[in-house]
């Protein structure tokens, strides 16, 4: 395979501005292409590298997509039973007071069966940090339907779309846990473009700044696609995300430094 | 009067195609090709000269297989 437009002159070492970055295990991801997972992966490892943690973290993966998140992170990663993440940080946490930790949890992981775990965990302050990634859907089983499920939107299991008379309303965990005195950190970001992909990694940055200073729960929620579950091309399920999931769940800073932020308008578009 | 020129070198084995890339790109240097790579996915590939290497392809990539320079050439 040749390439066209091969610049030998820029093409140097000392040239490189941006590549891959060696946190994250040479092996190809096993996300379905467009999926925001690979984003939020590189963005953390990339945090993690800037800070210089690698050798210092402690990553605890969930159940869902994300399972294999020990696979690619060349970190320290412990496998929780589903949605008991936040317990199983916790445990680390207390038993390694000087270690970095963060827990990576899907919808269907944090805001079902975890719920309890979650709540718990964000009430007592422990601290470690929490990344959310919301797709509303439980992607890896098939597109089910999850608790983050908007309202009339179809999934395998809710065909017509979500009627909310029966199947009740979408929970907004992330509002939910910036009313708990325990949280510290609470934000909600995407990464479906570039400039909002930089502020998520800003947001992950604030986060473990945070938990150097045991100020308490850090949780990042990180309003993502799933292209196969919703049945779209990646790049038309951005648009969907854009035009349906954004106005539900606006995006920015819900808590900061342990004061809740003034509801000020929502960024859906760049 | 110096001027930024950027280069992005694809890793057309590991990209799934997803086009996300194109998109973000401000002056249409990527595009899909039609054959496909190793894993069946049609990948993308840059079509001219005009990057400036402003890393937006790169960040926005799912699977990180972009890489990109940029160096300032003075032009004649």
């Amino acid at each position: 395979m040749e390439e066209p437009f091969v610049k030998t002159d820029i093409r140097k070492e000392e040239n490189i501005v941006y590549k891959r970055t060696n946190l994250l295990v040479d092996r190809p991801l096993s996300y379905c292409p467009g999926c925001g997972h690979g984003v939020v992966h590189r963005m953390l490892m990339e945090t993690l590298e800037e800070m210089g943690l690698q050798d210092k973290t402690i990553g605890v993966s969930p159940v869902g997509c994300s399972v294999l998140a020990y696979d690619f992170m060349n970190i320290d990663m412990l496998g929780a039973a589903h949605g008991r993440a936040p317990a199983l940080a916790t445990a680390i946490k207390r038993m390694w007071p000087n270690r970095f930790v963060f827990t990576y949890q899907g919808d269907g992981d944090l805001a079902a069966i975890g719920t309890a775990e979650t709540i718990h965990a964000c009430n007592r302050g422990e601290n470690f940090v929490i990344i959310f990634i919301n797709n509303g859907i439980y992607g890896m089983t098939g597109g089910q339907m999850a608790p983050t499920t908007l309202p009339n939107m179809r999934s395998s299991t809710s065909p017509y779309g979500r009627d909310v008379s029966i199947m009740g309303h979408p929970l907004k965990m992330t509002e939910l846990v910036a009313q708990l005195p325990g949280t510290y950190y609470v934000t909600r970001q995407a990464v479906h473009t570039p400039s909002h992909v930089r502020k998520t990694k800003k947001a992950l940055r604030k986060a473990f700044e945070n938990q150097k200073n045991n100020t308490g729960i850090s949780f990042v929620e990180v309003v993502s696609n799933c292209n196969s579950g919703w049945k779209m091309t990646p790049v038309q399920s951005n648009k969907w995300m854009e035009e349906n999931m954004f106005p539900f769940y606006p995006l920015g800073d819900i808590k900061v430094d342990g004061k809740l932020v003034e509801q000020k308008e929502a960024v859906t578009k760049e | 009067m110096a001027k930024v020129k950027g280069d992005i070198e694809i890793n057309v084995e590991r990209c799934k195609g997803c086009e996300v890339c194109i998109a973000s790109c401000p002056f249409t240097v990527i595009a899909m090709t039609k054959e496909v790579n190793g894993k069946g996915y049609h990948y993308a590939i840059k079509v001219n000269d005009d990057c400036t290497g402003c890393m937006n392809c790169a960040i926005v990539c799912p699977d990180g297989v972009i890489t990109v320079y940029r160096a300032k050439v003075t032009a004649e």
